[in-house]
């Protein structure tokens, strides 16, 4: 391999890196040729009619029962707070450990399984419980945790750990000269992840769990949209109203009182477990045929090969031609947005209502936005193009656009369109990518489950397979998900190595 | 042959670990254990709590043993929870009670709906599509867009798949332009009348009752075709509530379904009453279901 050229000294500062620019050309273009393998037609209806009732019932939003409602809403805070808690922890331990293939392969593994069908596997043994709404949330988070919190403590400044004497004990030197370096930007990010938690926990409702989204599904579904609405707006005022009580000292009393909530008589019952693992998920032939016979064993090969070709090959392509094109619309969406929250854009007045904003559009769950889409422009990509490239899109920019804040500006820097474009959106565009490279995994999970719209990605046959009680199919094709998640994520990962992006923005300005 | 589940259940440890847990679950659990049932969701979900409350108050007087209904979200939840033991009865439809009795071998399917016996589906279509009722389905349905309810139901989807192969010898994601799974039925017309998809299958009691209720705009959405009778909706019960509740409860149980003549339970249903039913009246469903690659 040809040695890496020595950057120049001042090429930090510098946004115009080649790289950069190839790197976005490239992703515009794939996504572009996506868009032309995809289904985007619009079917022209009369969406009026439900649009109008959708419209009138975010009008006039209802809560039909208070206590059942509040009874939820502690649920989902509850899942929330102890499963980003544990996770948090055991992610720490693992990003100490990142160096290790293993646990990196391990991390990709577990998180490249979404939230409902980590869920979807726990019920089948533990049942609607505690347990299976905390595992369903802690197994993908420490894996998303493990890997934010490895790179973040790699881009950190590194000095004080290369001081350390050499027989300096691994976990001590981890712990006050690598962690506390970078315990700022840890916690920003966990609290962050809380947010996420709190949309995780609530989304698990649609499976049955009582928490927010059980209610939000439910009346949407049926067409009740003033209670819908209602349950929203209170969803939505729990994550915007964050910052007055996810503090530090108010940590502690909630998970006591999470964790007093709960109901944690969970029935753990062997035999389901046994059923589980022993008999469930096992390839149907070698059910049939039994571990030791030859036929079961040559059954299983054709079984697979049967199941590659007629969902694993045609869900992995739709798959990634959606993430594709939905990571550029995350991107694009997010450009556009991030000045909504920046300081430097707006006044503060302002930025309330652009805070607003993009609470609203990442806190509808992606289901749901995609469903109105569908009203509009029949079933095809387009719903759930821009279902997640808004959804995405403004947790980008709620991200980058954060990061503005500490952004500090010439006297005689240009104003308005000029500073967006030649000042900021350059500073912020290597975080940018960092985030939007973070994303990508999230949107290749989630683009698994828009069922409804009928695009044959992996997460539908997963969820086909559930539905018709086929486990050794659903992990099957659930192992394939993950190593196209690993896949993805290496790719992400030397990438963000080559041209060196970090989630840390460039925020001195170049001085003269 | 090597028993896979044998192998681990005879480890001493797994067995003593299942009998501490065992004893600190029995801690929480009241002796008195209620007789639970649940039911599929395919329809609006207020519908079904105020149906299967009454149900749930009429058996506990008749039975005159705790009862208790619990909702599910899912089809698969429904028949997930009677295979754990989670419920002992549950209203399942053709297709689920199949998977379900599958999976608990002593179950018996016990008692149907009067109209269960000759069920049917509607294909529907949103106006702009301009076609009329007929006698057989259209070539015209080619190339267009349609939804099913969800994907493990009968009526909505098991038997209109059944029949849209056998007529246009395809599957439906060959037939149409693209195929979705609205998820239940009210939703299912919902989205072909506005139009969001042209087509969709839909089951016929749920449709009449929309069309009664006045929720359906029929210059919006109107039905084009009839599927053939099938068997569809039963109760279906545990093996092993008799060892629980007593000999002869499943007995009981059955008789008392039967005996529901209350017009505001019916009417709840809806169905003209209850009739005995029998695990071989869904020999036809499961062979179905086969045929079209849903079960094993």
């Amino acid at each position: 391999m040809p040695p890496v050229p020595l950057l120049k000294p001042d090429s930090f500062s510098r946004f115009q890196s080649t790289g950069v620019q190839k790197l976005s050309l490239s992703l515009l273009l794939v996504a572009i040729a996506c868009l032309l393998l995809a289904d985007t037609s619009i079917n022209t209806s009369e969406p009026w009619q439900e649009i109008s009732r959708i419209g009138l019932g975010m009008l006039t939003p209802t809560i039909l029962s208070a206590p059942e409602l509040f009874s939820s809403l502690a649920t989902t805070l509850a899942f929330a707070l102890l499963g980003v808690s544990v996770s948090a922890l055991l992610g720490m331990l693992l990003a100490h450990l990142f160096e290790w293939r293993v646990v990196r392969v391990v991390s990709a593994f577990i998180r490249s399984i979404h939230e409902l069908f980590w869920a979807l596997l726990f019920l089948q043994v533990f049942g609607l419980s505690t347990l299976t709404g905390l595992l369903a949330i802690i197994i993908p988070y420490t894996g998303i945790f493990a890997k934010v919190y490895a790179e973040t403590l790699e881009e950190s400044d590194q000095t004080a750990y290369q001081l350390l004497p050499p027989q300096t004990g691994r976990w001590s030197s981890h712990l006050y000269a690598r962690l506390m370096t970078a315990l700022p930007q840890l916690i920003h990010y966990t609290q962050y992840r809380l947010e996420c938690g709190i949309r995780s926990s609530s989304v698990l409702g649609f499976i049955g769990l009582p928490t927010l989204g059980f209610h939000l599904e439910s009346y949407f579904k049926q067409g009740y949209y003033s209670e819908a609405a209602g349950v929203l707006y209170l969803f939505i005022a729990v994550v915007a109203l964050m910052r007055f009580w996810a503090k530090r000292r108010f940590i502690m009393p909630l998970l006591i009182m999470s964790i007093l909530w709960l109901p944690f008589q969970t029935v753990v019952n062997t035999d389901l477990i046994l059923r589980f693992f022993g008999h469930d998920i096992l390839p149907s032939p070698l059910r049939q045929y039994g571990l030791s016979s030859i036929e079961g064993w040559q059954q299983t090969l054709s079984w697979s090969i049967t199941l590659w070709n007629e969902q694993a090959l045609i869900g992995s392509w739709n798959t990634l031609i959606l993430t594709q094109i939905a990571l550029v619309g995350s991107g694009i969406t997010a450009l556009l947005l991030y000045p909504l929250i920046s300081p430097l854009f707006f006044t503060r007045k302002k930025r309330v209502a652009g805070h607003l904003f993009l609470v609203i559009l990442r806190s509808i769950p992606e289901l749901i936005l995609a469903f109105i889409i569908l009203l509009i422009t029949g079933p095809s990509m387009i719903p759930a193009i821009f279902a997640l490239s808004w959804h995405n899109g403004a947790i980008i920019a709620h991200l980058i656009g954060r990061y503005t804040e500490i952004i500090k500006l010439r006297v005689d820097s240009p104003k308005g369109g000029n500073l967006y474009v030649y000042e900021v959106t350059p500073r912020i565009y290597k975080p940018f990518l960092a985030f939007l490279f973070y994303r990508w995994e999230v949107i290749l999970r989630e683009s698994a489950i828009l069922g409804i719209l009928g695009l044959h990605t992996l997460g539908f046959f997963i969820d086909s397979a559930f539905e018709e009680l086929r486990f050794d199919r659903a992990l099957f094709l659930i192992l394939i998900t993950a190593l196209l998640n690993i896949l993805v994520d290496s790719i992400s990962r030397t990438i963000r190595h080559r041209l060196r992006l970090s989630t840390n923005p460039n925020v001195q300005s170049r001085e003269i | 042959m090597i028993n896979f589940t044998h192998v681990f259940s005879s480890s001493r440890l797994a067995k003593t670990l299942a009998t501490i847990l065992m004893s600190v679950s029995i801690v929480s659990v009241s002796n008195a254990e209620p007789f639970v049932f649940t039911a599929i969701p395919d329809q609006d979900e207020t519908q079904l709590k105020q149906r299967f409350g009454k149900v749930a108050t009429y058996l506990e007087k008749t039975l005159k043993v705790e009862v208790k209904y619990v909702p599910v979200k899912s089809y698969t939840s429904a028949v997930t929870a009677f295979r754990n033991n989670q419920v002992q009865l549950a209203w399942f439809g053709g297709l689920s009670g199949v998977q379900a009795r599958r999976l608990v071998p002593d179950s018996t399917a016990i008692a149907q709906g009067v109209e269960d016996q000759f069920f049917k589906s509607y294909i529907i279509a949103n106006h702009t599509t301009q076609l009329q009722r007929q006698e057989t389905l259209s070539d015209q349905l080619a190339n267009m867009t349609f939804t099913f309810g969800s994907k493990g139901s009968t009526s909505g989807r098991l038997m209109p798949e059944f029949y849209l192969r056998e007529h246009f010898k395809q599957s439906p994601d060959k037939l149409f332009k693209s195929v979705g799974f609205s998820g239940d039925h009210s939703r299912t017309i919902a989205l072909v009348q506005s139009g969001a998809y042209q087509l969709g299958a839909v089951n016929y009691k749920v449709w009449d009752k929309g069309l009664a209720d006045g929720k359906i705009d029929t210059s919006k959405v109107s039905i084009i075709w009839e599927t053939p009778d099938y068997p569809d909706y039963q109760w279906t019960i545990r093996g092993d509530v008799d060892a629980k509740w007593g000999t002869g409860f499943s007995q009981q149980v059955k008789q008392a379904l039967l005996d529901i003549k209350d017009p505001e339970i019916l009417n709840a249903f809806p169905r003209e009453g209850f009739v005995p039913a029998a695990n071989s009246d869904y020999q036809p469903i499961l062979n179905t279901a086969k045929s079209i690659g849903i079960i094993d």
